[in-house]
């Protein structure tokens, strides 16, 4: 029985690697609702950087990692702004029990990105997230080039990497 | 190497995107720590989700499959199929949906359909949706179904209508007519019906029931303001034991915030807001609304032993959060400031006056026993670019026989002290350590948890942890709960695979809980956004 059991679970782990040759990348954001902090309804495929990259990131106020990860990327925001112009947009994911206590967890904390409010899990459920954090960093175009799920220190750097990639690819490409 | 896009601006043939997730576990028999003995020795479930759209034009469908439920979800959710699928088109003006969908009224007091696999929660309603946007900031919606069950649908029908008014964006009285010190002011107003047919011999059921609720909002700079009001007709049904009162919730939260600091206070009462499309629904079935618990979500393990559950039947309660960042560079705040949150929250029931078997009275700010009540402290520190620490220390008071439908153990008074340390080793590879001690009088005693979490590099962690119940009144019973496992990360998706013994315990997502019995055993899950 235990072979079986061992059996049935290396399979499955064979068959969800094969699934990873396929991915979301290459396509533009879906077009779905979310709330800005002052309530403003705003669609998330017009959510832009002026033609630079931009990292979306999905938290919640209760999500340990997310807060590790936001956290990281805080001290080190400014410094990747002025290299790369990169904007990060968080949105949280936080139901009514804590949805109005993301503007003073935001404030209090001195975050300066954009952010964002999926109470209803709309953008969640059509950008295919089923756990948090989860990252997508998303190139000039609009287009999705790399996600990350789940936060460990360190981390973050591969986000700036992914990042610089996509400049150095603009860059190859002028003339 | 530049990232080459795997099918690029493929607007054309449109868009396709998936993501899957399985859990599968092996059971083992330990009678010591009461995990039963699972005749399957193993069971897994699964589901995929695959949504394609084009320009207007969105469907979606997900596969799920139980074989069997795992512990602690549902039986009833054994077998597989296709329980959600549904096809959209939206444009700026309007959004139908036919199929099943997920919808929130306001703050979702009298609807609020919603999945949380985790849970084995989904309340999804099968039937059709539309949406206007009437006019710049006025948004209607209009919805008729019947809601999920499992592998099928629930008896009685839903119905239900919202309106929101933006009145900054109404431009009817002209551009700008509130002014610019008015701040952002929205107002909304939704109803709820829903339809089961009664044909009791011994009461007289309503087969019609409806809700409403009236709601408002007001933004100004860093100040914000909620209030809402819902209101339901008598629904006497199985899990408010046959109460033919009305039901009645209010919600008031007031935040104000600025840079560095953060306040937000709640208020609610709640009487008799059990709102389910079936009366003779319990559980994690049916429901139609989300009554929030208001209080802090824990995360921590030894925190998650006393979690508090709204009584739906009936609570009044409040809640006060502040967060404080002191600034960097001064002598607390270090070269990267400390961030503070101290957290508040207390729970009663109502007091009530019984009238006869199926009605009573309820002061509107009357307060009953207490049920529950938390003060929780947080400081979180950056002390160099590679140290990071954080530490909790709770107190609490948790009616345990309220909350939990126990006997004889009343309120007790958990309290608990947690420190948390992640500290980075080189570029990739970095060591977090959780300790967290929680002492009771009563109950199960004293418990204390170690974790330790090694990152390799940004695929490979290792995560080990033992949860020891030295302080258990019954020297069998102190017992060493160990885990092991690693986790692969690799782009979006995750792979975990961990052996060790599970507590048995309430796991809970966003105030809506399930049971979940003691385990001994082989843990697998894989998540994946492909």
């Amino acid at each position: 029985m235990k072979f079986f059991s061992l059996t049935v679970i290396v399979a499955l782990v064979l068959f969800s690697n094969a699934a990873l040759a396929q991915s979301a990348k290459g396509t533009t954001l879906p077009s779905v609702k979310i709330k800005a902090l002052d309530g403003t309804v705003v669609n998330t495929s017009t959510l832009s950087n002026d033609g630079k990259p931009i990292i979306i990131d999905f938290w919640a106020t209760w999500c340990k990692p997310c807060i590790a990860e936001l956290q990281a990327i805080h001290a080190l925001y400014e410094e990747w702004q002025k290299e790369t112009g990169v904007k990060i947009i968080i949105i949280s994911i936080d139901d009514a029990r804590n949805s109005k206590k993301v503007l003073p967890f935001v404030n209090g904390r001195n975050w300066v990105f954009e952010a964002y409010i999926d109470e209803n899990a709309d953008f969640k459920r059509a950008m295919n997230v089923n756990e948090i954090p989860h990252s997508f960093v998303i190139n000039g175009k609009g287009e999705i080039v790399y996600q990350h799920k789940s936060y460990a220190p360190g981390d973050e750097a591969k986000l700036l990497e992914e990042v610089k990639k996509i400049l150095a690819e603009e860059q190859a490409k002028k003339p | 190497m530049f990232v080459q896009p795997a099918f690029s601006q493929s607007s054309d043939n449109g868009i396709l995107r998936s993501d899957f997730q399985l859990d599968a576990q092996t059971y083992r028999q330990d009678s010591l720590i009461g995990a039963p003995n699972v005749r399957e020795k193993m069971l897994g479930q699964g589901f995929l989700n695959v949504l394609y759209s084009r320009g207007n034009f969105s469907a979606g469908v997900r596969y799920e499959g139980y074989f069997n439920p795992i512990q602690g979800i549902d039986l009833r959710y054994t077998g597989n199929g296709l329980p959600y699928r549904f096809a959209r088109f939206n444009n700026d003006m309007l959004d139908v949906t036919l199929g099943n969908f997920y919808e929130q009224f306001g703050s979702g007091m009298i609807l609020r359909t919603y999945e949380e696999r985790s849970l084995g929660f989904d309340n999804s309603v099968d039937g059709i949706r539309v949406k206007v946007n009437a006019a710049d900031g006025v948004t209607f919606t209009g919805l008729i179904g019947r809601q999920r069950s499992f592998f099928a649908l629930g008896p009685g029908i839903v119905r239900g209508g919202d309106v929101n008014v933006n009145l900054n964006q109404l431009t009817v009285f002209g551009e700008d007519w509130l002014g610019q010190d008015a701040g952002t002011i929205e107002l909304g107003a939704s109803v709820i019906s829903k339809f089961q047919t009664a044909n009791d011999p011994l009461y007289n059921l309503p087969e019609n029931v409806l809700a409403y609720s009236l709601r408002a909002s007001r933004q100004s700079g860093g100040f914000r303001t909620d209030i809402e009001y819902a209101y339901k007709y008598n629904d006497p049904g199985f899990t408010n034991n046959r109460s033919f009162n009305p039901g009645t919730g209010l919600f008031v939260s007031a935040a104000y915030s600025g840079k560095g600091y953060g306040l937000t206070l709640n208020f609610k009462r709640i009487d008799n807001m059990d709102f389910r499309s079936d009366r003779t629904a319990s559980l994690n079935n049916l429901n139609l609304n989300f009554l929030p618990p208001l209080t802090k979500v824990h995360t921590y393990r030894v925190l998650t032993l006393y979690p508090y559950a709204t009584q739906n039947n009936g609570e009044i309660g409040f809640q006060g959060e502040f967060v404080y960042t002191i600034p960097k560079n001064s002598f607390l705040g270090g070269d990267y400031g400390t961030t503070i949150t101290v957290n508040y929250a207390n729970i009663h029931a109502l007091d009530t006056t019984r009238i006869d078997e199926f009605t009573y009275t309820s002061q509107f700010f009357g307060r009953g026993k207490m049920l529950f009540q938390d003060l929780n402290i947080e400081i979180a520190k950056t002390w160099s670019k590679k140290l990071k620490t954080t530490f909790t220390f709770v107190n609490q008071s948790y009616d345990k026989d309220v909350i939990e439908g126990k006997l004889g153990y009343g309120l007790i008074h958990p309290w608990y002290v947690i420190g948390e340390a992640s500290y980075q080793l080189t570029p990739k590879s970095a060591i977090r350590m959780e300790l967290q001690h929680l002492f009771v009088r009563r109950d199960f005693g004293n418990w204390a948890f170690a974790l330790l979490e090694y990152t390799f590099n940004s695929h490979w962690y290792l995560t080990v942890f033992d949860e020891f119940n030295y302080g258990n009144y019954n020297p069998e019973q102190r017992i060493h709960y160990y885990s092991g496992g690693v986790t692969y990360v690799d782009s979006g998706t995750r792979l975990s695979l961990s052996y060790g013994r599970t507590r048995a315990g309430i796991l809970c997502v966003g105030g809506v809980c399930r049971v979940v019995p003691a385990s001994n055993g082989l843990t697998l899950a894989i998540t994946s956004t492909l």
